[in-house]
Protein backbone atom coordinates (compact mmCIF):
# COMPACT_ATOMS: atom_id res chain seq x y z
CA UNK A 1 0.00 0.00 0.00
CA UNK A 2 2.67 2.38 1.01
CA UNK A 3 4.36 1.64 -2.50
CA UNK A 4 1.08 2.71 -4.32
CA UNK A 5 0.84 5.29 -2.17
CA UNK A 6 4.34 6.87 -2.91
CA UNK A 7 4.09 5.96 -6.57
CA UNK A 8 0.81 7.97 -6.50
CA UNK A 9 2.26 10.77 -5.50
CA UNK A 10 5.54 10.76 -7.40
CA UNK A 11 3.45 9.98 -10.84
CA UNK A 12 1.31 13.20 -9.92
CA UNK A 13 4.47 15.33 -9.44
CA UNK A 14 5.96 14.06 -12.63
CA UNK A 15 2.79 14.79 -14.82
CA UNK A 16 2.89 18.61 -12.88
CA UNK A 17 6.68 19.02 -13.58
CA UNK A 18 5.56 18.21 -17.19
CA UNK A 19 2.80 20.28 -17.67
CA UNK A 20 5.49 23.63 -17.59
CA UNK A 21 8.09 21.86 -19.65
CA UNK A 22 9.74 19.74 -16.79
CA UNK A 23 11.36 16.83 -15.64
CA UNK A 24 12.23 15.16 -12.46
CA UNK A 25 16.18 15.08 -13.33
CA UNK A 26 16.25 18.52 -14.81
CA UNK A 27 16.17 17.38 -18.78
CA UNK A 28 14.59 19.12 -21.38
CA UNK A 29 11.94 17.41 -22.58
CA UNK A 30 13.72 16.13 -25.92
CA UNK A 31 16.77 15.40 -24.44
CA UNK A 32 18.27 11.74 -23.65
CA UNK A 33 20.32 10.77 -20.63
CA UNK A 34 24.34 10.59 -20.97
CA UNK A 35 24.18 7.77 -23.85
CA UNK A 36 27.51 5.77 -24.16
CA UNK A 37 28.75 2.46 -25.51
CA UNK A 38 31.75 0.48 -25.46
CA UNK A 39 31.81 -2.31 -28.23
CA UNK A 40 34.23 -5.65 -27.56
CA UNK A 41 32.78 -5.98 -23.71
CA UNK A 42 32.41 -9.47 -23.74
CA UNK A 43 35.60 -11.43 -25.39
CA UNK A 44 33.75 -14.49 -25.16
CA UNK A 45 31.12 -13.27 -27.95
CA UNK A 46 31.69 -13.13 -31.59
CA UNK A 47 30.35 -9.27 -30.89
CA UNK A 48 29.43 -7.33 -28.19
CA UNK A 49 28.55 -3.87 -26.71
CA UNK A 50 27.95 -2.44 -23.29
CA UNK A 51 25.23 0.71 -24.06
CA UNK A 52 24.20 3.17 -20.81
CA UNK A 53 21.73 5.65 -21.06
CA UNK A 54 22.23 7.32 -17.96
CA UNK A 55 21.88 4.47 -14.70
CA UNK A 56 20.21 2.24 -17.33
CA UNK A 57 22.67 -0.62 -19.14
CA UNK A 58 22.64 -3.17 -21.37
CA UNK A 59 24.64 -5.59 -22.33
CA UNK A 60 24.25 -7.25 -26.15
CA UNK A 61 26.10 -10.60 -27.24
CA UNK A 62 26.35 -11.48 -30.82
CA UNK A 63 27.71 -15.33 -31.09
CA UNK A 64 28.00 -16.92 -34.30
CA UNK A 65 27.17 -21.09 -35.27
CA UNK A 66 26.72 -23.06 -38.21
CA UNK A 67 23.35 -24.47 -38.28
CA UNK A 68 20.92 -25.50 -40.98
CA UNK A 69 18.63 -23.47 -43.13
CA UNK A 70 14.51 -23.52 -42.70
CA UNK A 71 12.99 -25.95 -45.24
CA UNK A 72 11.19 -22.77 -46.27
CA UNK A 73 14.26 -20.74 -46.67
CA UNK A 74 16.87 -22.98 -48.21
CA UNK A 75 19.52 -20.21 -49.27
CA UNK A 76 18.95 -17.53 -45.92
CA UNK A 77 20.65 -17.68 -43.00
CA UNK A 78 18.69 -17.39 -39.68
CA UNK A 79 18.70 -14.08 -37.03
CA UNK A 80 17.53 -14.45 -33.55
CA UNK A 81 17.27 -11.70 -31.00
CA UNK A 82 16.44 -12.29 -27.54
CA UNK A 83 16.03 -10.00 -24.43
CA UNK A 84 16.65 -11.17 -20.99
CA UNK A 85 15.19 -9.27 -18.22
CA UNK A 86 17.13 -10.82 -15.55
CA UNK A 87 16.24 -10.46 -11.54
CA UNK A 88 19.51 -8.51 -10.80
CA UNK A 89 18.41 -5.09 -12.88
CA UNK A 90 15.27 -4.46 -10.92
CA UNK A 91 13.21 -5.08 -7.52
CA UNK A 92 9.89 -6.00 -9.65
CA UNK A 93 11.72 -8.20 -12.06
CA UNK A 94 11.41 -11.80 -10.93
CA UNK A 95 12.80 -15.25 -11.73
CA UNK A 96 11.01 -17.54 -14.09
CA UNK A 97 9.28 -17.91 -17.95
CA UNK A 98 9.91 -14.53 -19.21
CA UNK A 99 7.37 -11.55 -18.46
CA UNK A 100 5.46 -10.41 -21.47
CA UNK A 101 7.30 -7.18 -21.23
CA UNK A 102 10.53 -8.81 -22.01
CA UNK A 103 9.05 -10.59 -25.02
CA UNK A 104 7.58 -7.10 -25.89
CA UNK A 105 11.29 -5.43 -25.53
CA UNK A 106 12.76 -9.13 -27.35
CA UNK A 107 10.27 -8.29 -30.37
CA UNK A 108 10.87 -5.02 -30.67
CA UNK A 109 14.64 -4.70 -30.93
CA UNK A 110 14.35 -7.85 -32.92
CA UNK A 111 12.05 -6.17 -35.34
CA UNK A 112 13.77 -3.61 -35.79
CA UNK A 113 16.90 -5.10 -37.03
CA UNK A 114 14.59 -7.89 -39.01
CA UNK A 115 12.55 -4.75 -40.60
CA UNK A 116 15.61 -2.59 -41.63
CA UNK A 117 17.76 -6.10 -43.05
CA UNK A 118 20.42 -5.15 -41.23
CA UNK A 119 21.81 -8.28 -41.85
CA UNK A 120 21.69 -9.73 -45.64
CA UNK A 121 20.43 -13.20 -44.62
CA UNK A 122 21.50 -14.51 -48.30
CA UNK A 123 25.15 -14.04 -47.49
CA UNK A 124 24.84 -15.93 -44.41
CA UNK A 125 24.19 -19.02 -46.03
CA UNK A 126 27.00 -21.39 -46.55
CA UNK A 127 25.41 -24.21 -48.70
CA UNK A 128 21.83 -23.18 -49.84
CA UNK A 129 19.51 -26.31 -48.12
CA UNK A 130 22.43 -27.68 -45.60
CA UNK A 131 24.77 -25.19 -44.17
CA UNK A 132 24.06 -21.73 -42.65
CA UNK A 133 25.14 -19.18 -40.37
CA UNK A 134 22.90 -18.83 -37.38
CA UNK A 135 23.36 -15.25 -35.71
CA UNK A 136 22.50 -15.05 -32.17
CA UNK A 137 21.92 -11.82 -30.32
CA UNK A 138 21.28 -11.15 -27.24
CA UNK A 139 20.23 -8.81 -25.12
CA UNK A 140 21.34 -9.06 -21.13
CA UNK A 141 19.20 -6.31 -19.17
CA UNK A 142 21.59 -5.86 -16.05
CA UNK A 143 20.39 -2.52 -15.14
CA UNK A 144 16.44 -1.10 -15.80
CA UNK A 145 16.54 2.29 -15.29
CA UNK A 146 13.94 3.35 -18.02
CA UNK A 147 14.34 3.29 -21.83
CA UNK A 148 14.98 -0.80 -22.40
CA UNK A 149 14.36 -0.41 -26.23
CA UNK A 150 17.06 1.88 -26.64
CA UNK A 151 18.99 0.65 -25.00
CA UNK A 152 18.98 -2.86 -26.02
CA UNK A 153 18.94 -1.89 -30.04
CA UNK A 154 21.97 0.52 -28.99
CA UNK A 155 23.92 -2.75 -28.09
CA UNK A 156 22.00 -4.85 -30.42
CA UNK A 157 23.60 -2.61 -33.52
CA UNK A 158 26.84 -2.32 -31.77
CA UNK A 159 27.19 -5.30 -31.22
CA UNK A 160 27.01 -6.57 -34.89
CA UNK A 161 28.63 -3.84 -36.55
CA UNK A 162 31.94 -5.21 -34.14
CA UNK A 163 31.05 -8.74 -34.77
CA UNK A 164 33.54 -10.99 -36.69
CA UNK A 165 32.14 -14.43 -38.51
CA UNK A 166 34.22 -17.00 -37.06
CA UNK A 167 35.08 -19.02 -40.36
CA UNK A 168 38.33 -19.78 -39.63
CA UNK A 169 37.27 -21.40 -36.30
CA UNK A 170 34.17 -23.07 -38.07
CA UNK A 171 36.65 -24.52 -40.69
CA UNK A 172 34.72 -22.86 -43.67
CA UNK A 173 37.24 -20.47 -44.53
CA UNK A 174 41.12 -19.43 -44.46
CA UNK A 175 40.03 -16.65 -42.24
CA UNK A 176 37.94 -14.92 -39.80
CA UNK A 177 36.37 -12.03 -41.67
CA UNK A 178 33.87 -8.87 -40.87
CA UNK A 179 29.90 -9.57 -39.93
CA UNK A 180 28.65 -7.19 -42.93
CA UNK A 181 25.97 -5.08 -41.64
CA UNK A 182 23.87 -3.49 -44.41
CA UNK A 183 22.27 -1.36 -42.32
CA UNK A 184 21.67 0.69 -39.19
CA UNK A 185 18.73 0.19 -37.79
CA UNK A 186 18.39 2.31 -34.14
CA UNK A 187 15.44 2.61 -31.77
CA UNK A 188 13.95 5.87 -30.17
CA UNK A 189 11.23 5.45 -27.84
CA UNK A 190 9.00 8.76 -26.29
CA UNK A 191 6.24 8.70 -23.52
CA UNK A 192 3.35 10.67 -23.04
CA UNK A 193 3.14 12.77 -19.69
CA UNK A 194 -0.34 15.09 -20.26
CA UNK A 195 0.28 17.14 -22.98
CA UNK A 196 4.19 16.41 -23.46
CA UNK A 197 5.76 14.01 -25.04
CA UNK A 198 9.31 13.12 -23.89
CA UNK A 199 12.12 11.21 -25.15
CA UNK A 200 14.12 8.32 -23.19
CA UNK A 201 12.12 8.26 -20.80
CA UNK A 202 13.03 6.89 -16.68
CA UNK A 203 12.23 4.30 -15.17
CA UNK A 204 9.87 6.59 -12.87
CA UNK A 205 8.64 8.65 -16.40
CA UNK A 206 7.96 4.71 -17.85
CA UNK A 207 5.63 4.57 -14.47
CA UNK A 208 3.64 7.60 -14.53
CA UNK A 209 3.40 7.72 -18.22
CA UNK A 210 -0.12 7.68 -20.48
CA UNK A 211 1.48 5.63 -23.38
CA UNK A 212 4.71 5.09 -25.10
CA UNK A 213 5.97 4.89 -28.72
CA UNK A 214 9.19 3.69 -30.29
CA UNK A 215 9.67 4.70 -33.60
CA UNK A 216 13.13 2.87 -35.35
CA UNK A 217 14.86 4.49 -37.95
CA UNK A 218 17.29 3.52 -40.45
CA UNK A 219 20.41 5.60 -42.20
CA UNK A 220 18.25 6.31 -45.37
CA UNK A 221 15.89 7.98 -43.51
CA UNK A 222 13.26 4.95 -43.80
CA UNK A 223 10.61 4.25 -40.79
CA UNK A 224 11.77 0.58 -40.24
CA UNK A 225 9.20 -0.61 -37.15
CA UNK A 226 6.84 0.86 -34.42
CA UNK A 227 5.26 -0.30 -30.98
CA UNK A 228 2.88 1.72 -28.71
CA UNK A 229 2.69 0.00 -25.37
CA UNK A 230 1.93 0.85 -22.38
CA UNK A 231 -1.67 2.24 -21.09
CA UNK A 232 -2.30 5.54 -23.28
CA UNK A 233 -3.08 7.17 -26.52
CA UNK A 234 -1.54 8.90 -29.32
CA UNK A 235 -2.91 10.75 -32.18
CA UNK A 236 -2.01 10.34 -36.00
CA UNK A 237 -0.41 14.08 -35.71
CA UNK A 238 1.83 13.10 -32.18
CA UNK A 239 2.89 10.43 -34.61
CA UNK A 240 4.11 12.13 -37.37
CA UNK A 241 5.87 15.15 -35.49
CA UNK A 242 7.95 12.24 -33.07
CA UNK A 243 8.64 10.65 -36.66
CA UNK A 244 10.66 13.83 -37.18
CA UNK A 245 12.06 13.66 -33.27
CA UNK A 246 13.56 9.96 -33.93
CA UNK A 247 15.14 10.63 -37.15
CA UNK A 248 16.85 13.13 -35.29
CA UNK A 249 17.89 11.05 -32.19
CA UNK A 250 18.43 8.46 -34.45
CA UNK A 251 20.97 9.86 -36.39
CA UNK A 252 23.33 10.82 -33.30
CA UNK A 253 22.50 7.15 -31.94
CA UNK A 254 24.13 5.44 -35.15
CA UNK A 255 27.19 7.62 -34.93
CA UNK A 256 27.65 6.33 -31.14
CA UNK A 257 27.49 2.90 -32.59
CA UNK A 258 29.21 3.19 -35.42
CA UNK A 259 32.15 5.29 -34.41
CA UNK A 260 32.48 3.45 -30.63
CA UNK B 1 9.41 -8.46 -45.35
CA UNK B 2 9.25 -11.85 -45.21
CA UNK B 3 10.31 -12.07 -48.93
CA UNK B 4 13.74 -13.64 -48.02
CA UNK B 5 14.19 -17.02 -50.32
CA UNK B 6 10.60 -16.99 -51.53
CA UNK B 7 9.77 -18.71 -54.06
CA UNK B 8 7.74 -16.07 -56.46
CA UNK B 9 6.14 -12.82 -55.70
CA UNK B 10 2.69 -12.67 -56.87
CA UNK B 11 1.56 -9.74 -58.95
CA UNK B 12 0.06 -7.52 -55.93
CA UNK B 13 -1.27 -4.36 -57.73
CA UNK B 14 -2.58 -4.84 -61.52
CA UNK B 15 -1.42 -2.32 -64.46
CA UNK B 16 -4.90 -0.20 -63.22
CA UNK B 17 -4.42 0.03 -59.83
CA UNK B 18 -6.14 -2.85 -58.70
CA UNK B 19 -5.31 -4.91 -56.14
CA UNK B 20 -4.32 -8.45 -55.81
CA UNK B 21 -8.30 -9.57 -55.19
CA UNK B 22 -9.85 -6.25 -57.26
CA UNK B 23 -10.16 -4.17 -54.30
CA UNK B 24 -9.12 -0.08 -55.16
CA UNK B 25 -5.92 0.97 -52.46
CA UNK B 26 -8.13 2.71 -50.31
CA UNK B 27 -10.95 -0.31 -50.14
CA UNK B 28 -12.08 -2.81 -46.82
CA UNK B 29 -12.51 -6.29 -47.49
CA UNK B 30 -15.88 -7.13 -46.74
CA UNK B 31 -16.95 -7.52 -43.19
CA UNK B 32 -19.19 -9.59 -40.98
CA UNK B 33 -19.80 -8.72 -37.13
CA UNK B 34 -22.10 -10.86 -34.86
CA UNK B 35 -22.41 -9.31 -31.77
CA UNK B 36 -23.44 -12.02 -28.46
CA UNK B 37 -22.12 -15.07 -30.66
CA UNK B 38 -21.48 -17.64 -27.82
CA UNK B 39 -23.43 -18.40 -24.44
CA UNK B 40 -21.50 -18.93 -21.92
CA UNK B 41 -19.77 -15.77 -22.08
CA UNK B 42 -20.60 -11.97 -20.27
CA UNK B 43 -20.19 -10.24 -23.78
CA UNK B 44 -18.93 -11.71 -26.89
CA UNK B 45 -18.58 -11.28 -30.81
CA UNK B 46 -17.79 -13.14 -34.26
CA UNK B 47 -16.07 -11.56 -36.70
CA UNK B 48 -15.49 -12.50 -40.36
CA UNK B 49 -13.02 -9.97 -42.01
CA UNK B 50 -12.04 -10.78 -45.41
CA UNK B 51 -10.83 -14.86 -45.05
CA UNK B 52 -10.54 -14.36 -41.18
CA UNK B 53 -12.90 -15.59 -39.08
CA UNK B 54 -12.21 -14.68 -35.27
CA UNK B 55 -14.13 -14.98 -32.11
CA UNK B 56 -13.46 -13.33 -28.99
CA UNK B 57 -15.29 -13.82 -25.59
CA UNK B 58 -15.15 -11.13 -22.38
CA UNK B 59 -15.36 -12.22 -18.87
CA UNK B 60 -15.72 -9.94 -16.31
CA UNK B 61 -15.58 -7.87 -13.97
CA UNK B 62 -14.75 -10.91 -12.17
CA UNK B 63 -12.15 -12.06 -9.14
CA UNK B 64 -8.43 -11.62 -10.49
CA UNK B 65 -6.84 -15.10 -10.83
CA UNK B 66 -3.81 -14.74 -9.89
CA UNK B 67 -4.97 -13.08 -6.80
CA UNK B 68 -1.65 -11.18 -6.67
CA UNK B 69 -2.40 -9.58 -9.65
CA UNK B 70 -5.22 -7.56 -8.26
CA UNK B 71 -5.09 -3.74 -8.01
CA UNK B 72 -6.91 -2.08 -5.25
CA UNK B 73 -7.26 0.93 -7.25
CA UNK B 74 -8.57 -0.18 -10.81
CA UNK B 75 -9.89 -3.66 -12.45
CA UNK B 76 -6.40 -5.04 -14.50
CA UNK B 77 -7.93 -6.12 -18.29
CA UNK B 78 -5.91 -9.68 -19.04
CA UNK B 79 -6.45 -10.38 -22.24
CA UNK B 80 -5.51 -13.80 -24.59
CA UNK B 81 -4.88 -13.54 -28.56
CA UNK B 82 -4.65 -17.61 -29.55
CA UNK B 83 -4.48 -19.05 -32.76
CA UNK B 84 -6.07 -22.25 -33.77
CA UNK B 85 -3.52 -25.23 -34.74
CA UNK B 86 -5.42 -25.12 -38.18
CA UNK B 87 -6.00 -21.61 -39.03
CA UNK B 88 -3.09 -21.06 -40.96
CA UNK B 89 -2.07 -23.12 -44.14
CA UNK B 90 0.59 -24.77 -42.20
CA UNK B 91 -0.29 -25.96 -39.06
CA UNK B 92 0.67 -23.88 -36.10
CA UNK B 93 2.07 -25.83 -32.90
CA UNK B 94 -0.89 -24.80 -30.27
CA UNK B 95 -0.02 -23.05 -27.13
CA UNK B 96 1.01 -19.40 -26.29
CA UNK B 97 4.01 -18.78 -28.86
CA UNK B 98 6.14 -15.23 -28.32
CA UNK B 99 4.18 -13.54 -31.06
CA UNK B 100 0.74 -14.26 -29.44
CA UNK B 101 2.01 -13.13 -26.12
CA UNK B 102 3.18 -9.64 -27.58
CA UNK B 103 -0.35 -9.07 -29.28
CA UNK B 104 -2.09 -10.22 -25.99
CA UNK B 105 0.06 -7.51 -24.33
CA UNK B 106 -0.45 -5.04 -26.89
CA UNK B 107 -4.24 -5.81 -26.88
CA UNK B 108 -4.76 -5.63 -22.93
CA UNK B 109 -3.11 -2.23 -22.96
CA UNK B 110 -4.96 -0.74 -25.67
CA UNK B 111 -8.47 -1.95 -24.09
CA UNK B 112 -7.47 -0.85 -20.79
CA UNK B 113 -6.71 2.77 -22.26
CA UNK B 114 -10.32 3.13 -23.04
CA UNK B 115 -12.28 0.89 -20.22
CA UNK B 116 -13.34 2.86 -17.29
CA UNK B 117 -11.21 0.51 -15.27
CA UNK B 118 -11.30 2.32 -11.87
CA UNK B 119 -15.05 1.51 -11.70
CA UNK B 120 -14.17 -2.05 -10.97
CA UNK B 121 -11.35 -2.44 -8.14
CA UNK B 122 -9.87 -5.35 -7.46
CA UNK B 123 -11.22 -7.65 -10.27
CA UNK B 124 -10.18 -8.26 -13.64
CA UNK B 125 -11.62 -7.84 -17.19
CA UNK B 126 -10.71 -10.99 -19.24
CA UNK B 127 -10.59 -11.06 -22.90
CA UNK B 128 -9.90 -14.03 -25.25
CA UNK B 129 -9.55 -13.96 -28.50
CA UNK B 130 -9.34 -17.28 -30.86
CA UNK B 131 -8.32 -16.61 -34.13
CA UNK B 132 -10.35 -20.10 -35.89
CA UNK B 133 -9.21 -18.78 -39.51
CA UNK B 134 -6.06 -16.39 -40.31
CA UNK B 135 -5.66 -14.30 -43.50
CA UNK B 136 -3.65 -11.51 -42.57
CA UNK B 137 -5.18 -8.58 -40.07
CA UNK B 138 -5.91 -11.11 -37.42
CA UNK B 139 -5.08 -8.63 -34.34
CA UNK B 140 -7.17 -6.08 -36.06
CA UNK B 141 -10.24 -8.16 -36.40
CA UNK B 142 -9.43 -9.57 -32.84
CA UNK B 143 -9.60 -5.77 -31.58
CA UNK B 144 -12.59 -5.52 -33.27
CA UNK B 145 -14.31 -8.68 -31.99
CA UNK B 146 -13.19 -7.82 -28.20
CA UNK B 147 -14.26 -4.42 -28.61
CA UNK B 148 -18.05 -5.37 -29.33
CA UNK B 149 -17.84 -8.13 -26.73
CA UNK B 150 -16.80 -5.98 -24.17
CA UNK B 151 -19.89 -3.61 -25.32
CA UNK B 152 -22.40 -7.16 -25.43
CA UNK B 153 -20.79 -7.46 -21.48
CA UNK B 154 -22.14 -4.00 -20.82
CA UNK B 155 -18.80 -3.41 -19.71
CA UNK B 156 -18.25 1.27 -19.65
CA UNK B 157 -15.55 2.50 -22.02
CA UNK B 158 -15.04 5.41 -23.70
CA UNK B 159 -15.57 4.28 -26.94
CA UNK B 160 -15.61 1.39 -29.42
CA UNK B 161 -12.36 0.32 -30.42
CA UNK B 162 -12.34 0.05 -34.50
CA UNK B 163 -8.47 -1.50 -36.11
CA UNK B 164 -6.84 -1.82 -39.27
CA UNK B 165 -3.88 -2.47 -41.08
CA UNK B 166 -2.18 -0.52 -43.66
CA UNK B 167 0.54 -1.11 -45.76
CA UNK B 168 2.76 -0.49 -48.31
CA UNK B 169 2.14 -2.76 -51.48
CA UNK B 170 4.07 -2.42 -54.77
CA UNK B 171 4.84 1.16 -53.45
CA UNK B 172 1.65 2.59 -52.88
CA UNK B 173 -0.31 2.64 -49.61
CA UNK B 174 -3.10 0.53 -49.12
CA UNK B 175 -5.51 -0.48 -47.10
CA UNK B 176 -6.38 -3.51 -45.07
CA UNK B 177 -3.73 -6.09 -46.62
CA UNK B 178 -4.69 -9.81 -47.22
CA UNK B 179 -2.10 -12.45 -46.59
CA UNK B 180 -0.15 -12.30 -50.01
CA UNK B 181 -0.04 -8.31 -49.62
CA UNK B 182 1.15 -9.04 -46.22
CA UNK B 183 3.82 -11.79 -47.17
CA UNK B 184 5.13 -9.68 -50.16
CA UNK B 185 4.07 -6.07 -48.90
CA UNK B 186 6.82 -3.65 -47.84
CA UNK B 187 5.21 -2.84 -44.78
CA UNK B 188 2.60 -3.48 -42.48
CA UNK B 189 0.64 -1.00 -39.49
CA UNK B 190 -1.60 -2.71 -37.61
CA UNK B 191 -3.58 0.21 -35.29
CA UNK B 192 -6.45 0.85 -33.11
CA UNK B 193 -8.65 4.02 -32.72
CA UNK B 194 -10.39 5.42 -30.35
CA UNK B 195 -13.04 7.36 -32.71
CA UNK B 196 -14.03 10.15 -29.81
CA UNK B 197 -10.92 11.28 -29.52
CA UNK B 198 -9.28 10.74 -32.74
CA UNK B 199 -6.38 9.17 -31.13
CA UNK B 200 -4.29 5.52 -31.11
CA UNK B 201 -4.04 3.22 -28.47
CA UNK B 202 -2.93 0.68 -30.31
CA UNK B 203 -0.12 1.31 -33.13
CA UNK B 204 1.99 -1.46 -34.36
CA UNK B 205 4.64 -1.16 -37.64
CA UNK B 206 7.66 -2.89 -39.48
CA UNK B 207 8.80 -2.71 -43.00
CA UNK B 208 10.02 0.53 -44.60
CA UNK B 209 8.20 3.54 -45.22
CA UNK B 210 9.11 7.03 -45.74
CA UNK B 211 8.04 10.35 -43.17
CA UNK B 212 6.02 10.76 -46.32
CA UNK B 213 4.16 7.19 -45.94
CA UNK B 214 3.82 6.71 -42.53
CA UNK B 215 1.62 9.92 -43.05
CA UNK B 216 -0.52 8.99 -45.03
CA UNK B 217 -0.88 5.40 -43.92
CA UNK B 218 -2.10 6.54 -40.46
CA UNK B 219 -4.87 9.31 -42.28
CA UNK B 220 -5.61 6.23 -44.31
CA UNK B 221 -6.16 3.74 -41.36
CA UNK B 222 -7.95 6.52 -39.36
CA UNK B 223 -10.36 6.97 -42.03
CA UNK B 224 -10.82 3.02 -42.66
CA UNK B 225 -11.39 2.74 -38.74
CA UNK B 226 -14.46 4.89 -38.93
CA UNK B 227 -15.82 2.70 -41.39
CA UNK B 228 -15.63 0.30 -39.58
CA UNK B 229 -16.59 2.04 -36.32
CA UNK B 230 -20.06 2.29 -38.32
CA UNK B 231 -20.34 -1.46 -38.38
CA UNK B 232 -19.22 -2.31 -35.14
CA UNK B 233 -22.19 -0.24 -33.96
CA UNK B 234 -24.93 -1.62 -36.52
CA UNK B 235 -23.83 -5.14 -34.87
CA UNK B 236 -24.52 -4.20 -31.47
CA UNK B 237 -27.68 -2.28 -32.78
CA UNK B 238 -28.75 -5.83 -34.33
CA UNK B 239 -27.95 -7.53 -31.47
CA UNK B 240 -29.87 -5.07 -28.95
CA UNK B 241 -32.69 -3.86 -31.06
CA UNK B 242 -36.76 -5.25 -30.80
CA UNK B 243 -37.10 -8.40 -32.71
CA UNK B 244 -33.10 -8.34 -33.44
CA UNK B 245 -31.32 -11.77 -33.57
CA UNK B 246 -32.48 -13.93 -30.61
CA UNK B 247 -30.11 -14.27 -27.45
CA UNK B 248 -26.66 -16.04 -28.10
CA UNK B 249 -27.05 -16.22 -32.18
CA UNK B 250 -24.99 -18.33 -33.33
CA UNK B 251 -22.37 -16.88 -35.63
Amino acid sequence: MTNEVTAEILATHILDLAREGRRLDGRAIDEYRKVTVEPGFVASADGSALARIGPTAVVAGVKLELGKPFPDTPNAGVLTTNAELVPLSNPTFEPGPPHPRAIEVSRVIDRAIRAAEAIDLTKLCVTPGEKTWVCYVDVHVIDHSGNLIDAGSLAALTALLHATLPAKRFGVAESDSRLDVRHKPVETTFVRLGDAIVVDPSFDEELACQGRLTIATDEASNIVAMQKGLIGAFSPEDVKSLAERAFHHGDRMRKLAEGA
Amino acid sequence: MGSVGAKEVPVLLSPDGKRIDGRQLDELRSMRIVAGALHQADGSAFVEWGANKVMAAVYGPREVHPRHLQQNNKAIVQCKYNMAAFSVDERKRPGLDRRSQEISKVIAEAFESVIFVEEFPRTSIDIYIEVLQANAGTRCAGVVAASVALADAGIPMVDLLPAVAVGKVAGQIALDLKKEEDNFGEADLPMALVPQSGRLVLLQMEGHMTAEELSKSLDLGVVGCRAIYEKMKQALRDRYQLGGPAEGASA
